[in-house]
């Protein structure tokens, strides 16, 4: 069908000399400015106003860096307050370098040639007289240097080549240099223990107070850490301690427990249970007291408080650590 | 030559400079008039290309003022209600980049859009030690103690001890600067390379053979419209970056590892494995004292593992199920290759349900619906959609296939009934157009791979036969029902009938021309005096 093979014609000229020729069969429709010389020169005037447009915008923006000050919040409707300096920065660096662009394909479009060329594609696979001499050389390769006679030199060059990359392995073993209180600890030691022992005091986290049952009603909740926190991390100059002691407290009637990890490890219908998801480590705080469940806002794995922290749903494995508390009298007057 | 100005010989010289050292003149005569061809979803890789470019631009920038590090400081910078809280320097100089450096906060944001749009950004994310970006890391160090018997001490090598520790940031710095920007222009150049040398694949079109490239030279108008194309991409990223905030990171304040902000959502591209994560059920097994975490590892590693491998290896698994080794420039259209294209929409389906999954409880508030019902209609959609999916659209595939058959032999319905002058009515069909008929007839016929036989005409049993027997019923299940497109011949023939059809409009439309009333697209031939209703024509009879 001849409507699908144009390079037959009278193209054969302008093809031996570029390497394309034009397509002949698409039907093609004159643009306004090759027939109008007036339609030409407004699209060169067009593109030439656009580049001077990006120009004048460079002018502008330096303006602006210079003239805005860095705090001042101006009100644009729909955007809300914004700061004046980041909006007139953005929007003429924005219109500096999209009419370069918008200039630049008016130009193609209006200006240069819009027909469709062909070019010939070439087979990638290399003539069979390469191919014979690359093969040539490989056998000459192997056969002079004997790779294939000597194997005692083959076995152990490639042993070699297998173990040298060890060592550069070995290296990165110090990235985790333990501390003096990690010393002789595997990790799984050290994640799992925390700062609370048995005669730590809870304290509110945030105010750092120390919490007392009267400030919990029924259904509140509150997070906590141990009273020793901020002294652990001055010295230890990181966030290791908080990222595995933080505990949330919630209040319900006591009837309401259903069952907890330990006898008696409630105080008045006070549970302790730590804050980090058993999942993959996310904080959790989102407590429904109606359900007693406690939501992991990353996965939404839930647990239920009132029956010892219980993965309810969600692609958690392991219940909510609980936290056996109790009230330390002495302190109370 | 005939350049007569100054700049182009100068130019002209530094050519023949180059070319006397490199030989670059034989590379230019080549690939100055190198022809494109055009295609607006070409346009896509392009947006990407030029992202990454921005990506590059915007990062050498931030790396002059942001501080890769978590020692402790005082926020002490304009941004009021965060004066005098204690943070990570990191945490700082980013409220510094957005606050207290004329134009920071624009290079940042263009930096995080652009790289939205590129899919470069994933150590990016991380580097702030905000709220936000530090519960991601916490995450990620989650999945990673997954691992079964490694995992616990990779996280300990990678964080330097327990989370957070103080060393992450600045060695993630160091992947997020070096070695991940560095690995992407690499693999951006090999593939600029091969498109180079192979000459890009184009649609069916006319003209258009699996042995040419039909399209615009290189100098000018594809120079003009790629390179133009970069400033415009450039340019609205910069208006996207000046004008639209995205990660405030000054809202969601310092990182500490006991706090969390509901709707925690990551970017776009890591929200399917996070969902994936959220679907999964809590499985778990101890075995010997090790406890293996199915809950984290098929989600977060064995489903990303052969989501991202059976990617790679699919273009030679159907070279291999179809026996088609050949060199293709001339691209399938969809609907030829419907088992393929319903393999393609699967994985789309499958990607979009995880990615639904990533957002469930944000559907779960926007349409007060119960996560937990979200969660379980995924589990079981995630198994029986995509199926479904594959089989509606290689049926539409096939569907669309015999319409274009239709084409072919019969030409366009064109909706027009004519009356003939002797009664009869007929419905005209017209003949495509050039372009119709090159690109609808560019279906390339394909055959499943023969049934083996069982032993030769000599009688040696056939040692491949089983393998060979499930290829054949692979590929002619690839195959199966496609539509038989007719011979060159039975084109020619049925367009030419049809274009003898659109012959008996013409004195239609010469009536019409002549006449300038255009009353007859009712179907029949009007003419002076010809009666307009029943009754007018039953009183002429």
């Amino acid at each position: 069908m001849t409507d699908i093979s144009p390079n037959e014609g009278n193209h054969k000229a302008v093809e031996t000399k570029l390497g394309y020729s034009p397509v002949a069969d698409i039907p093609h429709r004159l643009r306004a400015a090759d027939t109008d010389p007036k339609a030409a020169k407004r699209a060169e005037r067009q593109v030439a106003s656009m580049f001077l447009l990006s120009m004048l915008f460079v002018v502008l923006f330096i303006v602006a860096y210079i003239a805005i000050d860095k705090s001042t919040i101006i009100y644009i409707p729909v955007m809300g307050d914004v700061g004046a300096s980041q909006v007139a920065l953005g929007f003429t660096l924005a219109a500096a370098i999209f009419l370069i662009g918008a200039g630049a394909i008016q130009w193609a479009k209006k200006l240069m040639p819009d027909v469709e060329v062909v070019q010939q594609r070439h087979d990638q696979l290399s003539p069979g007289s390469a191919t014979r001499e690359a093969e040539a050389n490989y056998e000459r390769g192997k056969d002079e240097s004997g790779f294939a006679r000597y194997k005692m030199i083959r076995r152990t060059l490639i042993g070699a080549l297998v173990l040298f990359p060890i060592p550069l392995v070995i290296l990165l073993k110090d990235l985790w240099v333990p501390t003096k209180a990690e010393q002789g600890k595997s990790p799984a030691d050290i994640l799992s223990t925390t700062l609370w022992t048995k005669d730590t005091r809870i304290v509110s986290d945030g105010t750092y107070a120390p919490v007392r049952p009267e400030d919990l009603p029924v259904g509140g909740l509150i997070s906590g850490v141990p009273a020793d926190l901020l002294d652990v991390e001055e010295i230890e100059g990181n966030l290791n301690a908080r990222g595995k002691a933080a505990i949330i407290l919630v209040r319900m009637q006591p009837d309401e427990i259903r069952s907890q990890q330990g006898d008696g490890w409630d105080y008045q219908g006070i549970v302790a249970y730590s804050k980090i998801c058993t999942h993959v480590g996310c904080p959790i705080a989102l407590y429904e007291q109606r359900t007693h469940h406690l939501l992991c806002p990353c996965h939404q794995s839930t647990f239920d408080l009132a029956d010892s922290g219980e993965v309810v749903f969600g692609p958690a494995a392991r219940r909510m650590p609980q936290l056996p508390i109790g009230v330390d009298f002495w302190e109370r007057g | 030559m005939t350049s007569t100005s100054p700049v182009e010989k100068a130019g002209g010289a530094t050519a023949t400079y180059v070319d006397q050292r490199i030989g670059s003149n034989k590379f230019l005569a080549r690939n100055l008039g190198k022809v494109f061809p055009d295609h607006w979803s070409f346009m896509l890789g392009e947006i990407a290309l030029y992202s990454f470019i921005v990506v590059l631009l915007t990062g050498v920038f931030l790396t002059l003022f942001f501080k890769p590090s978590m020692v402790e400081v005082v926020y002490d910078g304009s941004y009021v209600p965060l004066k005098g809280i204690k943070m990570s320097e990191a945490y700082a100089s980013s409220l510094d980049i957005s606050f207290d450096i004329r134009g920071g906060l624009l290079l940042r944001q263009m930096h995080h859009w652009s790289a939205l749009i590129f899919v470069a950004a994933m150590a990016g994310y991380s580097l702030p030690d905000d709220l936000l970006s530090g519960t991601g890391l916490q995450i990620a160090r989650g999945i990673m103690q997954a691992a079964p018997i490694v995992g616990t001490w990779m996280a300990f090598l990678l964080f330097g001890g327990e989370f957070p520790g103080t060393d992450f940031i600045s060695r993630l710095y160091g992947v997020h600067i070096l070695l991940i920007p560095g690995l992407i222009l690499a693999l951006v150049t090999v593939h600029l390379m091969l498109v180079w040398t192979q000459k890009h694949t184009q649609f069916p079109g006319p003209g258009r053979t699996n042995d040419n490239v039909v399209g615009y030279p290189l100098l000018p108008v594809y120079m003009a419209k790629a390179g133009g194309f970069f400033f415009i991409v450039f340019g609205i990223v910069a208006f996207v970056g000046g004008l639209v905030t995205i990660n405030p990171i000054w809202l969601f304040g310092p990182f500490t590892p006991d706090q969390v902000s509901a709707g925690s959502q990551p970017d776009w591209y890591i929200g399917f494995l996070d969902g994936a994560l959220r679907m999964m059920p809590n499985w778990e097994t101890v075995i010997f004292g090790w406890t293996i975490s199915w809950n984290i590892m098929v989600p977060a590693m064995i489903l990303p593992g052969i989501l991202f491998t059976v990617l790679a290896l699919y273009p030679f698994i159907e070279a291999w199920v179809t026996g088609d080794k050949g060199e293709h420039n001339l691209l399938d259209r969809p609907r030829n290759a419907p088992t393929r294209t319903g393999f393609g929409m699967m994985a789309i389906t499958f990607y979009a349900l995880l990615w639904i999954g990533g957002a469930n409880d944000i559907i779960a508030v926007a349409f007060d619906l119960s996560i937990n019902a979200i969660t379980w209609f995924l589990r079981v959609a995630i198994f029986v959609i995509p199926p479904i999916v594959f089989w509606i659209t290689r049926r539409t595939c096939l569907g669309l296939q015999r319409k274009d058959q239709e084409k072919l032999l019969h030409g366009y319905e064109s909706g027009r009934v004519l009356r003939l002058p002797h009664g009869e009515f007929v419905e005209v069909h017209q003949p495509l157009s050039v372009k119709d008929l090159a690109v609808i007839s560019s279906k390339t016929e394909h055959v499943p791979l023969p049934a083996p036989e069982k032993a030769d005409a000599d009688g040696v049993r056939n040692k491949h036969y089983k393998l060979q027997m499930r290829r054949h019923k692979l590929s002619s299940f690839f195959y199966k029902e496609s539509y038989v497109r007719p011979t060159d011949e039975e084109i020619e023939a049925g367009q030419h009938h049809v274009a003898h059809d659109a012959e008996l409009e013409a004195p239609l439309h010469a009536y019409e021309d002549a006449d300038q009333i255009n009353r007859a697209h009712g179907g029949v031939l009007h003419h002076p005096g010809m009666a307009e209703t029943n009754a007018e024509q039953e009183s002429q009879h």
